[in-house]
């Protein structure tokens, strides 16, 4: 191996240091006793129990978590789906039709969305307009997770299965389904963290009807800097931490299977 | 072939057609409705009168004596003033000025993760992505309070001009802090497609370069640069493309006057609430961005050069 010149590291680490210092700063001022993130006053953990006390906060986060968990659901099984159809089949339109929400900026998803719900479903905005719009973006990641665990799978073995006497359907139930659910929680985990996550395209489909954690943290930072923002951003950080976390572990062996 | 091997076949294959419709409809059709759809409503809106209150006038004639149908007005105007050209132009610069700071950040740490131990690798990789996992909010909300007027930056910045006798700056809500954020939320999207393709670089050639008597910069300029640039267009698409669109960093970072398209859209929808006029923007942004698209994709396609 080459060494690397100093001056590189240093660079390297500068670029380390920058993606992470701001985020320490946010962590740490959450348990500072002054309404001014300015400097470090004491210890307190007050910002968190008016967080506790905080209503909308909590609703929010409730609404949150259930967008979330039920727009997952949705998105891997019809992610799922897609994945199977874009490895079994590969059509030349499905990929377009899958890839081409998750690439474009997400305003634009917004907007149409949007105007789709109330010009032409007549929908009043809310946790239903909210929960289609984010299946929408999330069945891309499922299928793209889907689909490369099934290119990195040996055919044989679902030819081998057939081979044996089993229908495609059993063959698809005890080997094809067991083999590619590492990829399809490690899908299911993705679309939860960037529902939970989802600012953009929430903020044009929620109307008055609905708040999430976002929308209220944005309507928070919007007005003043808060330190509950802080601890609200804190925890959040910590779920998906742990979530990320979880999913890179099935990737793991998702990466040893394919192996 | 046997009579039975025939119907085994054909009921095979029909069978596998079932199967196919089962499989690839129910995604096919939601994303119809809810990406596709939407989309062609949006081209559609672009050519409609906006309604009375919000929303769009009707296509056809209700007998009121109100606009209805199809024109090309959303169009006109925004030729009609040159504050829309400004804005997508400030738009395009701060996307390019994002995208080439993010390249000369993301490099050193592409390379340093390309070179280190295989061992070392996930581990450096998932700690570029383990910040952009956090809400994006959070990390436009940790730069308010860096940039914010009571923060040691801006004290100390602000003490120092008051030495030299110079006004006080703001550093939050500026072209800066809006540049600071952009840079800072699509980081990770230049450095992982630049780590994919550096990692691939044989080190032979850097060896070779070297006993042929190149020096460092040499063997950097004519060797790894020009293998890297797929890896670059591909981390510049996925930096770009989103910056072009975003109008939540302009919104809590940036002034009055640090408007950019995304912002634009933004009011059309919920403040005036213009929207075949936000439409004829969205297609005009949706344009931007396909051709952008192309053209990185055109670009990244490795291809050998004519000698």
């Amino acid at each position: 191996m080459r060494r690397l010149p100093t001056w590189l590291m240093l660079a390297a680490a500068a670029s380390y240091a920058f993606l992470y210092l701001p985020l320490i700063i946010v962590v740490v001022y959450s348990f500072n006793d002054s309404r001014l993130n300015a400097e470090w006053v004491g210890f307190t953990l007050d910002w968190y129990r008016a967080l506790l006390a905080d209503e909308e906060m909590l609703i929010a986060a409730r609404n949150s978590l259930l967008i979330a968990l039920v727009s997952s659901c949705v998105a891997t099984l019809l992610g799922t789906l897609a994945g199977l159809g874009m490895h079994r089949w590969r059509p030349a339109w499905l990929p377009l039709l899958v890839i081409t929400p998750v690439a474009m900026p997400e305003i634009l998803l917004g907007v149409s969305l949007l105007v789709f719900f109330i010009q032409l479903m007549h929908l009043t905005l809310g946790f239903l307009s909210v929960v289609l719009a984010h299946i929408t973006f999330s069945i891309g990641f499922v299928a793209i997770v889907v689909r490369a665990r099934l290119a990195g799978m040996d055919e044989s073995i679902f030819e081998a299965a057939l081979d044996l006497g089993a229908t495609p359907w059993q063959s698809f139930r005890l080997v094809t389904f067991p083999l590619i659910l590492p990829a399809v929680v490690a899908g299911f985990l993705m679309a939860f963290t960037l529902s939970l996550d989802d600012f953009v395209i929430t903020f044009f489909t929620a109307g008055v009807g609905v708040s999430t954690l976002p929308l209220q943290i944005y309507s928070m930072i919007k007005i003043a800097v808060t330190p509950e923002v802080n601890a609200v951003s804190t925890l959040l950080m910590l779920l998906t931490l742990l979530l990320v976390i979880l999913a890179s572990r099935l990737d793991k062996g998702f990466m040893k299977g394919s192996a | 072939m046997s009579a039975t091997d025939r119907d085994h076949r054909a009921t095979g294959r029909s069978t596998d057609q079932a199967t196919r419709w089962a499989v690839l409809s129910p995604p096919t059709l939601f994303l119809l409705a809810f990406f596709l759809a939407p989309a062609l409503i949006m081209v559609l809106a672009s050519f409609q009168y906006p309604g009375e209150f919000g929303g769009l006038a009707p296509l056809t004639d209700q007998g009121d004596g109100k606009e209805y149908g199809l024109t090309l007005e959303n169009l006109a105007f925004f030729f009609s003033d040159w504050l829309f050209a400004e804005i997508f132009a400030r738009s395009f610069s701060v996307a390019a000025a994002s995208t080439l700071i993010c390249l000369i950040l993301a490099y050193p740490v592409a390379w340093l993760i390309a070179q280190s131990p295989k061992r070392h690798r996930d581990l450096l990789v998932l700690l570029v992505i383990l910040p952009f996992a956090s809400n994006f909010l959070i990390r436009v909300y940790a730069w308010m309070i860096i940039l914010g007027p009571q923060a040691a930056l801006a004290r100390t910045i602000n003490g120092l001009l008051a030495t030299l006798g110079l006004e006080p700056v703001s550093l939050l809500f500026s072209p800066i802090a809006v540049l600071v954020g952009m840079v800072y939320v699509h980081l990770p999207f230049m450095i992982l497609p630049l780590y994919t393709n550096l990692e691939k670089h044989d080190p032979v050639l850097l060896d070779a370069a070297q006993d042929l008597g190149a020096n460092a910069w040499q063997r950097f300029w004519r060797v790894t640069w020009p293998l890297s640039l797929p890896g670059v267009f591909s981390g510049a698409a996925l930096v770009f493309i989103p910056v072009l669109g975003m109008f939540a960093i302009p919104d809590l970072l940036g002034g009055t006057r640090d408007m950019l398209i995304g912002n634009l859209i933004k009011d059309q929808f919920l403040g005036v609430r213009d929207w075949p006029f936000g439409a004829a923007l969205s297609i005009m942004l949706t344009l931007a961005v396909l051709s952008l698209a192309g053209l990185a994709a055109w670009l990244s396609k490795p291809r050998r050069r004519a000698t």
